[in-house]
């Protein structure tokens, strides 16, 4: 008698990987940002107090500063709670999802034993390397 | 306005540009760029940085639901994203050396061209499609199910390497004028692949994460990124792209191609006057 394969199609299993792997990165960043959103609101720090008033919108939208962006700056906001450090973690762990889905997917192809998939996700993901490096520098 | 209202407002119009965006596979950029810096007079870098945020919550936000639906073809967007992403590196090196005046015009008219064959492709039958022995090795041929259409649609991809070259071509214009990729992705798709619109959007949605994400990187060490305008902007698409994707399968395909000729349409105006001016 014929068995049946466990795993469906090929790359099923590289389907609900990533789309779990998505899922969560997508929850904890919304999560990470509105309560980083709230605390920023509740303290009354940067954004004003009770909802600001229009010098303070003013003075948060035109300011060409950039922002402070060291990660010893947000270790340091984190250990505090400060709001604006929850919402940097939130966008860095927003930006790093789709990194990681490309990493994780080179995984999924390997186990796969779909050698030709292993490459091209590994080039993709060295590109992205690259640009990243170049973009630094440049 | 004070900063609570602001973030409400700008909430509530990513979450429709979210929506949009999951729904034709394109970054909602074209909606929170203008937005921002011209009806809020946010400073132009943030917003910009913003915008590119907003691509990767929109690719992020629906794609969970486009994977696990099978909608999204992910060998087909890991196979275009080599091209998209040497396209990208091209366009940052020539950067330096191209007016973008011209290519703001040229790619103005190519979109408005593209827009009008993307129309025409409605009253047309399915046409024969070549063989293509590429798409075959690499097993890029799907199916998913279409609840608009209650029934499992089986598709085949044909001209990959066309694919190929206008994906690099899309990357490299992407790095040279800052737009995203996905106007250029959908349409080569839908009119030379042969691939169905619904797995065309999905499967753009897809690559424009990966790709946004480097350049997010780079916004982000360049101190681009401000909270205070990316927080709302972030969880308005979203929450917009989660709600996107729900609707996709569900929508009728004339539905979903009128939308993104709206888009394109939209992109080509803003490219023209960016040319013009």
């Amino acid at each position: 008698m014929k068995s049946v394969p466990p795993s469906g199609p090929r790359s099923l299993q590289v389907e609900i990987v990533i789309s779990e792997l998505l899922r969560w990165g997508v929850y904890g960043s919304l999560l990470l940002l509105v309560v980083g959103t709230v605390v920023s609101f509740l303290h009354a720090g940067s954004y004003g107090s009770a909802g600001g008033s229009a010098a303070d919108l003013h003075r948060l939208i035109t300011s060409g500063a950039t922002f402070p962006r060291t990660l010893s700056w947000l270790g340091h906001g984190l250990l505090q709670c400060q709001g604006q450090a929850i919402i940097v973690a939130g966008l860095l762990l927003l930006i790093a999802t789709p990194v990681i889905r490309v990493l994780v997917s080179i995984i999924a192809f390997a186990r796969e034993k779909d050698r030709a998939f292993v490459v091209i996700t590994t080039v993709v993901f060295l590109l992205l390397m690259v640009s990243f490096a170049l973009g630094k520098t440049g | 306005m004070t900063p609570l209202f602001f973030t409400l407002l700008v909430a509530a119009i990513s979450l429709s540009a979210g929506v949009l965006g999951s729904l034709v596979g394109v970054g909602g950029g074209i909606i929170v760029v203008p937005a921002l810096s011209l009806l809020l007079g946010v400073d132009i870098r943030h917003a910009i940085a913003a915008s590119i945020i907003s691509v990767i919550a929109t690719s992020s936000g629906a794609a969970s639901a486009y994977v696990r639906e099978r909608i999204t073809n992910i060998r087909l967007a890991m196979l275009l994203e080599i091209a998209t992403a040497a396209g990208a590196l091209t366009g940052a090196c020539l950067a330096a050396y191209i007016s973008g005046r011209w290519l703001f015009i040229l790619f103005g008219m190519i979109l408005s061209y593209t827009s009008w064959s993307m129309l025409q492709k409605k009253k047309t039958a399915a046409a024969v499609l070549p063989p293509d022995p590429m798409a075959d090795s690499l097993r890029l041929h799907g199916s998913y199910y279409d609840r608009a259409l209650g029934q499992e649609v089986t598709y085949r991809v044909a001209r990959t390497k066309l694919g190929l070259a206008v994906s690099y071509v899309a990357g490299t214009v992407s790095g040279l004028l800052g737009i995203g990729g996905g106007v250029l992705k959908v349409p080569v798709m839908n009119l030379a692949m042969g691939i169905p619109i619904k797995v065309c959007t999905a499967t753009s949605n897809f690559m424009i994460g990966v790709t946004a994400a480097t350049s997010a990187a780079v916004y982000f060490m360049r101190g681009d990124v401000q909270p205070f305008v990316a927080a709302p902007v972030a969880v308005g698409v979203l929450l917009g792209a989660k709600l996107g994707s729900r609707l996709l399968g569900r929508l009728p395909n004339h539905v979903i191609r009128l939308a993104f000729v709206a888009v394109l349409l939209l992109s080509a105006t803003q490219m023209l006057w960016k040319g013009l001016r």
